[in-house]
């Protein structure tokens, strides 16, 4: 009898204090993201099993991670933020951080030790490229090429100077309609080596070198500005050869199974991941720290390598990535961060971009206007 | 009838004046007429046009500069920005103090990306700047603390500042500093704090007092924690070393009698230096050394600025007045040119198209013509992202058109046809999508047309083509000029047709605005050159009606 009344007055308790507990965090959450098999792959790794353990809360999903910032600033300016947590690349993060309209975090206090005992920061490493941001992947822009239109007793392209070798490879190339990676990618063609680029990037005549490369392949290439042009150009055989996300080229190779092939030499990383945005209500912070603190751990990190060819962006998550959820085929070797991958890669300079883009991207329009 | 009765008012049944009583009727009339599209109006003002008002008052408006340092932009106007001099010390000593408030609000990022529009790297040089700031409080800090300890203490600063019950307090500085944080958070200061600046203390040390409101108002009145508990932030003690070594200091203590004044006396005469705000900036970053970044911090300081619409026409403000961009980096204006041309070649091909078609529909019986008026209809609700897709397959190297132009031999293999990717690509696409627009006010205005006006002419004697001429299109222009009007206004402001297939030469400048809009967030050029557009379609559209007249234009 006694065993009994203690059992149930400690039920009571706890459910009392689970509920109290719950009473402080907000039920519902807005994620925001890019839609497709991306999000996707973060409803199975991260929401699914969360929202598993927490079936009161509800979660919906916002397809508008393309636009984050300029709705955020319209949210901030309106007063009413109706997103909690917001899923954008490195240099969006670092904008919104600038802007005010991200939250800064402590990166140590707030995320979750890595499953090796190191502390998020070194989990973490280069990755946090600002403090308003909680990484998730690490992606790279790279180039896919048709492996049925490389010219007869030629090799196929294995290097990124090949992109630019019209006699060699002739065709149509796609590049993104924005200057950040094309300068980059032409002046490393044009004997700048992988770490001065960006010193060189900085001054006009540098710039005007960049373009001047990018002059030379001007007339034949088609400029992208969706993450899905180059796939699509690339399966209808539109071009040649096309920079993309390596994950999108993953899915016309592996799942579509077209005659693509891959060139990882002089792929640019970047990185993707979280930011909150600032003035959330107390109960709706609470909740999205307690999701993000989750999910951001290093086996639900390693989880999403299973559904997509992008990298875990913590270094206590690469050992755990295992095989494909559908597809059967082991990840390792699709991701961005594989050695065999990574042997001639451009680590991005944010902070670079963050105060050259006003300036370059009007040069670049201009010259494209020509 | 007598004459006075024919001039004396006609008079209403209740003998009021006929002609007052029948106009309060009529206002009656107008008020209840008024009343009931009154829902309409209001909902059109404030969802329709203060919005867009809002926005475009945007492209002169900068008071984010004068917001965020309102001391140095006051200070920089003794500053000759031609000159190849920097700016005089007092500068430097009130963008420290400015900058560093805006640091402790998070503002000063925010600053740095509004000057970066106009000066690469200026983004980056706010961000550190922030950070580094707080070594040279940091160090006054121990400089301070080296003369006597309780000045490393925060009851003590407190105290000093403090006015206790009963005497004076600077209420004008406690006003400025509300004001100041309250154009510098997002929310007003509220509430009542702990602290209240004391009048002597203020007028002995000046800087030290403002600062000391300044962080009293954020910590008592956004924060809502204790004054007297919370450590003061660190450009206090800068501005205490600031003020204990001006001239005239020791002076002004004699006649003070609050708290400290002997500790005030050892701090004058502790051997403290006068601080250099130069030198402290310039370890910051060289950059702040450069009369370049003053020069540009000086031209955009005005809480109204041209700036934003010279930028849109690809000209640039100086300080030596307005000046054109370099040839590398002029785009806009040819982009507004090609726009506008392009815009006209769409109208004009959708005239083209469009006439035959309004007038075969006009001329065949009902039920054909409602047939024929579903087949114009259809590609009209289908969404326009699907039907700009479908010209992408149409258009496109290896698409169909290509396929059959090499199939009928017309076109080599190994030399297809560009039509996509340029302004082929764009006006193909957009004259499609655009066609109904044309077709249904011609169509419209066609029908009412009397045929027998036709038959008139022809048994009149006039050809086929007289009778056309003459008689039937001079009733129709009415429908082309309405049908133009759509059309050229709609295509103006058209984005993402162009995006998707005009390549680099048929993008129109609408897609330079969604650029500054959602990526760069630019929004003061974008609000530009918004404004740039709406001007040049009203000019257009007064143009056109001095030369047409706008009473001919019929929507049906």
């Amino acid at each position: 009898m006694r065993f009994t009344t203690a059992l149930l007055a400690s039920t009571a308790l706890t459910a009392a204090a689970g509920m109290a507990l719950a009473q402080d965090m907000a039920n519902s959450m807005t994620i925001v993201s890019w839609g497709g098999a991306y999000q996707d792959s973060q409803k199975k790794a991260y929401t699914e099993p969360y929202m598993k353990a927490h079936p009161e809360v509800k979660i919906s999903w916002d397809e508008s991670s393309n636009e984050a910032v300029a709705k955020l600033r319209a949210q901030n300016e309106a007063g009413n933020i109706t997103w909690d947590l917001v899923d954008v690349v490195g240099a969006d993060a670092m904008r919104l951080c600038d802007e005010g309209l991200a939250m800064e975090i402590d990166h140590d206090e707030f995320l979750a030790p890595g499953d090796d005992g190191s502390t998020p920061t070194e989990d973490f490493g280069d990755t946090i490229v600002s403090d308003c941001f909680i990484p998730q992947i690490v992606y790279s822009i790279t180039f896919g090429y048709r492996t049925d239109m490389v010219p007869e007793g030629t090799e196929p392209p294995g290097k990124l100077c090949d992109v630019f070798d019209l006699e060699k490879y002739p065709g149509k190339r796609s590049l993104e309609k924005r200057p950040i990676n094309n300068m980059e990618w032409a002046l490393m063609c044009d004997g700048v080596a992988n770490e001065d680029v960006y010193d060189v990037l900085a001054t006009p005549e540098g710039q005007q070198q960049a373009l001047d490369k990018l002059s030379t392949i001007k007339d034949s290439v088609v400029w992208w500005s969706a993450g899905a042009d180059t796939p699509q150009l690339l399966a209808d055989g539109e071009v040649f050869i096309g920079s993309t996300y390596n994950g999108r080229l993953f899915s016309v190779i592996e799942e579509q199974k077209q005659p693509v092939a891959m060139l990882w030499d002089g792929q640019v990383y970047d990185f993707d991941g979280w930011i909150i945005p600032t003035g959330l209500s107390e109960d709706r912070l609470a909740r999205v720290k307690d999701f993000v603190r989750t999910t951001t751990d290093t086996k639900h990190l390693a989880e999403q390598a299973k559904y997509i060819s992008y990298g875990p962006a913590r270094a206590s998550s690469a050992p755990l990535v295992g095989k494909h959820a559908e597809l059967g085929i082991e990840m390792a070797p699709h991701m961005p961060t594989d050695p065999a991958n990574s042997g001639n890669v451009l680590q991005p300079n944010f902070v670079f971009w963050a105060d050259y883009r006003d300036d370059i991207d009007t040069k670049f329009q201009s010259w494209l206007a020509q | 009838m007598s004459d006075t009765a024919i001039h004396a008012p006609v008079l209403a049944a209740d003998g009021t004046p006929l002609k007052r009583s029948l106009g309060r009727a009529l206002r009656v009339q107008k008020m209840r007429a008024l009343a009931l599209i009154a829902p309409l109006l209001i909902f059109v003002l404030i969802s329709f046009i203060l919005p867009i008002g809002d926005m475009l008052f945007r492209s002169v408006e900068n008071q984010i500069v004068e917001d965020t340092m309102p001391y140095t932009v006051e200070e920089l106007k003794n500053w000759d920005g031609a000159s190849d001099e920097l700016p005089p010390e007092p500068v430097f000593r009130d963008m420290y103090f400015d900058l560093f408030l805006a640091t402790e609000m998070k503002r000063h990022t925010r600053l740095g990306s509004r000057f970066n529009y106009e000066s690469s790297g200026m983004s980056s040089l706010f961000r550190q700047a922030g950070r580094k700031l707080t070594d040279a409080g940091k160090a006054a800090q121990e400089a301070l603390e080296e003369v006597d300890p309780v000045w490393g203490e925060r009851e003590t600063y407190f105290t000093l500042f403090n006015a206790p019950e009963g005497t004076a307090v600077d209420t004008d500085l406690i006003d400025t500093q509300k004001k100041r944080i309250r154009s510098l958070a997002d929310e007003a200061p509220k509430g009542e704090m702990d602290f209240a600046p004391s009048e002597q203390a203020s007028a002995l040390l000046p800087f030290s007092a403002r600062v000391y409101t300044s962080f009293a108002v954020i910590t008592g009145m956004i924060k809502n924690k204790a004054v007297e508990k919370t450590k003061p932030m660190e450009s206090l003690y800068l501005a205490m070393i600031q003020d204990v070594t001006r001239p005239g200091f020791s002076d002004d203590l004699k006649a003070y009698d609050g708290p400290f004044k002997d500790d005030l006396a050892r701090l004058a005469t502790g051997g403290l230096t006068a601080p250099d705000y130069t030198a402290i900036f310039e370890s910051v970053d060289r950059a702040w050394g450069n009369v370049e970044t003053w020069r540009v911090i000086q031209t955009h300081s005005g809480a109204y600025t041209s700036g934003y619409f010279l930028n849109a026409i690809d000209m640039q403000k100086t300080p030596e007045g307005a000046k054109m961009q370099p040839q590398n980096k002029r785009v806009l204006i040819q982009l507004f040119i090609r726009t506008i041309i392009m815009s006209l070649t769409i109208m004009g091909a959708c005239i083209l198209l469009g006439y035959p078609v309004a007038w075969l529909l006009s001329n065949v019986p009902t039920r054909t013509a409602n047939l024929l008026l579903m087949l114009v209809l259809l590609p009209f609700w289908t969404s326009l992202l699907v039907r700009t897709s479908a010209w992408k397959v149409m258009l496109q190297q290896q698409g169909v058109i290509n396929d059959v132009l090499v199939w009928i031999g017309l076109v080599a293999n190994n030399n297809r046809l560009v039509l996509i990717n340029n302004e082929i690509g764009t006006i193909t696409a957009m004259t499609h999508i655009l066609l109904p627009f044309m077709i249904l006010p011609m169509y419209s205005v066609m029908q009412t047309i009397n045929p027998s006006y036709l038959r008139a002419a022809k048994s009149l004697g006039a050809t086929n083509w007289t009778a056309f001429w003459r008689v039937y299109f001079p009733q129709s222009v009415p429908g082309i000029g309405a049908g133009s009007i759509l059309v050229f206004i709609l295509s103006i402001g058209y984005y993402i047709t162009p995006e998707i297939v005009g390549g680099t030469k048929g993008v129109f400048i609408s897609n330079r605005i969604a650029y500054h809009i959602s990526s760069s967030l630019n929004w003061g050029l974008a609000a530009a050159l918004g404004t740039i557009l709406l001007v040049v379609v009203l000019a257009l559209y007064w143009c056109y009606d001095k030369i047409v007249g706008i009473d001919n234009v019929k929507l049906g």
